[in-house]
């Protein structure tokens, strides 16, 4: 036992004065609710919340509890961060590629993107397309229908619905195509490593993938139509879509924002994964003889994404944190259902915060232990 | 056969031809857009609307397509081959980069300047379909300024003034004094900034509670220098507090709070600050606290002692892991009550600790970075020449990992300026905020676009001039590895 007096010092005093500083906040915090005659407690959560949320994906009113207006909270936060990573992953990846194009004139718009957007203040965008740049759009009874059935107006974005029949079969469907694609794949490796065979695996995964949800609609009886938006007037100038999905503006507004933001710094750690992958790499694979597609797919990427899956995901969980901005347009995130709306109502300021903040915790701690683990896993072991 | 196809073909030996034919329609494709956005001419209006919009494209490719003539002799047709024409692909995208920076020059121009007005000073003269800088001209103060009296303005200008001044001093030091500039820019310039911002912009008295803490801590550092390095540790731990009550209790109070106090400027309490000045103020001070807390930390949790390992590791990961939003939720509504009852701290510093804390926590994971990326060789060679753990860090350890880890910490920074604008959750209004309010006066209803520009365009150069900066020390640090 390496055990030293002296080692034992530092560590007793930090120790000690860590609890002392919890200890002195948890006193005043307890003398502070006796005098306001709060008491502390987490049963509030199962109360009738009495408040209305403008947007929910699952059913809500103001009879619903509070534990209800969290979930609604917490799947809001989750459907903007969502459609934030999708876009800025797209947006992100073209963009990193086009930095390394040697285009002049691609690369320099490029990086003309990346310093523009990454330079402002994400809270100062979102307010500029929530409050400039959407509210120049027309109103309900003004707009262009796009494609002929998408509106873009000032109270949001109009889509269609999708009508499903026998569902279920549809879900199975995909879900056996990836189930299936997933058993090719391991079959596969084992050929390429075993007898050096390679099997065209992409091609086969989208043909699965596209033949047999197809195959549902032909023989398993699904069914699909849309409910396309119908123009309502609700009095002489109030003029509403009926019918369809709306998208609020705020949502709009907010994922636009984040993406754009985000795609910038995403851009960046494309960039650096596929300069972070040396030349010699390159002229290493062609000199063995494989095609430029080979060279990309077998020794470029697997190495380039070694270097950007990391820091990308660090960005997708700034996202994911950057949303929390919602609060200041009023789109019903977490932050304003739960930390704001709910707050305000029970007054249970240190039950609420510290909910929140700890929703927000597990978030980022579960997906850190899962990069930790994948970068272990992708790790090139060295000596 | 063969030889027609390769007549069709641009190569070298029918140049000229091609070289004609094929800039003369780069060149119409390009004026017909030009002049399109530009005068508003549609020179291919005769066509139909599906053709007339895709004609500039369709004849810019084909004329591309016919200069792209390799090895051609001519050095700027290769240099424009090369940078932008390599092949049919590029030559598309090329093409619509330019299509989209022609079309968007003019609506930009005119709504910036041509049709923009500047003059007067109401709403009346913005009747143009430009923007309205006469709006930004009469919030100017409100913008730079906050709520802060307009008579009272000089004394913000005089200290930020002051303070450039102070801070500029490392440029003209000369190698006399070069080695005390490290103390001069970590201990007596954030005091004489926090003297400034305290006593002169907010008006208070210069000897209040915490500038004997301030004195204290000043007085037992410089003491502790002295001190042998056995004691060093539990002298920090009981001098600093004597001094500060002795201090306060025993010397002279009275007659140095009314020393403190200068005639004729008021107070103006912190809810009256904003606009871009509380921008500057609030990075300041959060730039000057963030990064002391953020080095304890991460020497903390490459600590050799398990448990300072694992608070520093759970001081880091809890900040790290909530957003910025919640923290300053946390500092307006939670943590007022985990103070007494009697115990009241201002708004403007609860947000600058709350912020601190947060960025104190990015601060130590980059220079943990660093830390973890020097050599092994180093702690050795530091350890083997006796030097104990606060010698080898201060002299050989943090200087080299500091200059490692310039980039990060400057892009840590540059997300504190940008995350500034969140304060308005705790009601204190900084540039984007008063924007929102003058977005709402009555009086001015409807200019919501000019104020984000403008203050868009005042954070990107802020943030772009940093960036810059953080690149070049980068560079320089580089060199003289």
């Amino acid at each position: 036992m390496n055990f030293k007096l002296k080692d034992l010092g530092p560590q007793l005093i930090t120790v000690i004065a860590v609890v002392l500083v919890f200890g002195f906040f948890t006193y005043n915090a307890q003398v502070n609710m006796e005098s306001r005659g709060i008491d502390f407690g987490y049963g509030f959560l199962s109360q009738e919340s009495s408040f209305d949320v403008q947007f929910s994906l699952i059913e809500y009113d103001g009879s619903h509890s509070y534990f209800r207006a969290y979930l609604v909270g917490l799947l809001n936060t989750i459907l903007v961060s969502v459609i934030g990573i999708i876009l800025a992953t797209i947006l992100g990846v073209i963009v990193g590629i086009a930095r390394l194009s040697p285009n002049y004139l691609i690369n320099k718009f490029a990086a003309f993107y990346v310093e523009f957007f990454r330079n402002i203040p994400l809270l100062l965008q979102i307010f500029f397309w929530y409050f400039a740049a959407l509210r120049a759009l027309p109103l309900p009874q003004d707009a262009e229908p796009m494609l002929g059935i998408f509106f873009l107006t000032i109270k949001g974005l109009y889509v269609p619905a999708f009508i499903w029949q026998n569902f279920n079969i549809f879900f199975y469907s995909i879900l056996a195509a990836i189930i299936a694609i997933i058993v090719i794949r391991i079959h596969a490796k084992k050929l390429q490593e075993t007898q050096g065979k390679q099997t065209p695996v992409l091609l086969i995964s989208i043909g699965l993938i596209l033949i047999l949800p197809l195959l549902s609609f032909l023989i398993g009886g699904v069914g699909l139509s849309f409910e396309v938006p119908v123009l309502k007037q609700l009095a002489t100038t109030s003029f509403i879509y009926e019918g369809g999905v709306s998208l609020p503006p705020e949502l709009i507004a907010l994922a636009l924002s984040l993406s754009l933001y985000t795609a910038t710094f995403i851009a960046e750690c494309v960039r650096a994964g596929i300069q972070g992958v040396g030349k010699g790499q390159k002229e290493a694979a062609a000199s063995i003889g494989l095609t430029p597609n080979q060279v990309l797919k077998l020794v470029v990427m697997p190495q380039a994404l070694r270097i950007i899956i990391p820091p990308t995901t660090n960005q997708y969980l700034n996202l994911t944190k950057n949303s929390s901005l919602a609060a200041a347009i009023a789109y019903p995130d977490l932050v304003l259902v739960f930390a704001g709306t709910a707050l305000m109502q029970t007054g249970k300021a240190i039950e609420i915060v510290s909910i929140t903040m700890f929703t927000y915790l597990s978030l980022s701690i579960s997906i850190s232990i899962l990069m930790n683990w994948y970068n272990k896993k992708i790790a090139i072991t060295e000596k | 056969m063969m030889s027609k196809i390769n007549f069709l073909k641009p190569n070298k030996s029918n140049l000229n031809t091609f070289l004609y034919l094929g800039s003369f329609l780069f060149f119409i494709s390009v004026l017909d857009v030009l002049l399109n956005s530009f005068f508003s001419l549609n020179i291919t209006g005769f066509l139909p609307g599906f053709l007339s919009f895709l004609l500039p494209l369709i004849l810019g490719f084909i004329g591309l397509y016919f200069i792209r003539i390799e090895l051609s002799g001519i050095k700027q047709l290769d240099l424009l081959n090369k940078h932008i024409n390599t092949n049919n692909f590029n030559a598309i995208l090329s093409l619509l980069i330019i299509f989209i920076i022609l079309k968007s020059i003019p609506p930009i121009l005119s709504w910036f300047f041509i049709n923009a007005s500047f003059a007067g000073d109401s709403k009346d003269v913005c009747t143009g379909t430009g923007a309205c800088w006469t709006y930004i001209k009469v919030w100017m103060r409100r913008f730079m300024y906050g709520m802060y009296p307009n008579g009272e303005q000089w004394r913000i200008n005089l200290s930020f003034i002051a303070l450039a001044l102070l801070g500029s001093v490392g440029y003209f030091a000369t190698d006399k004094f070069k080695k005390y500039l490290t103390l001069y820019y970590v201990v007596i310039y954030p005091f004489i900034a926090f003297l400034f911002i305290f006593f002169f912009i907010s008006g208070g008295p210069v000897f209040f509670d915490f500038s004997y803490g301030i004195i204290a801590a000043i007085l037992s550092i410089i003491i502790g220098f002295f001190i042998p390095s056995r004691f060093r540790f539990y002298y920090f731990l009981i001098v600093p507090l004597a001094l500060y009550i002795l201090l306060k209790y025993f010397i002279f109070y009275e007659e140095l709070v009314e020393l403190g106090k200068l005639d004729g400027l008021n107070w103006v309490e912190t809810g009256a600050w904003g606009g871009l000045s509380l921008t500057f103020i609030i990075s300041f001070f959060c730039l000057i606290f963030c990064f002391p807390i953020g080095m304890a930390f991460a020497l903390g949790r490459r600590s050799g002692f398990p448990l300072i390992r694992y608070i520093s590791i759970g001081f880091i990961e809890f900040w790290r892991g909530v957003p910025l939003i919640t923290v300053l939720f946390m500092s307006a509504v939670m943590f007022p009550m985990f103070l007494p009852a009697d115990f009241f701290i201002d708004k403007l510093v609860r947000c600058i600790i709350a912020i601190s804390l947060f960025e104190a926590a990015y601060v130590a994971e980059v220079i943990r970075g660093g830390l973890q990326a020097l050599p092994r060789g180093q702690y050795e060679a530091a350890k083997s020449l006796g030097m104990g753990y606060w010698k080898m860090h201060i002299f050989v350890i943090l200087p080299q990992a500091l200059k490692l880890v310039i980039p990060g910490i400057a892009n840590t920074f540059l997300a504190l300026v940008k995350d500034t604008p969140l304060i308005f959750v705790v009601g204190l209004l900084e540039i984007v905020g008063m924007l929102n309010l003058a977005k709402t006066n009555p009086e001015w209803l409807g200019f919501a676009m000019e104020g984000y520009v403008f203050a868009a365009i005042i954070f990107w150069i802020i943030c772009y001039a940093m960036s810059k900066y953080s690149y070049n020390l980068e560079e320089k640090y580089k060199t003289e590895r």
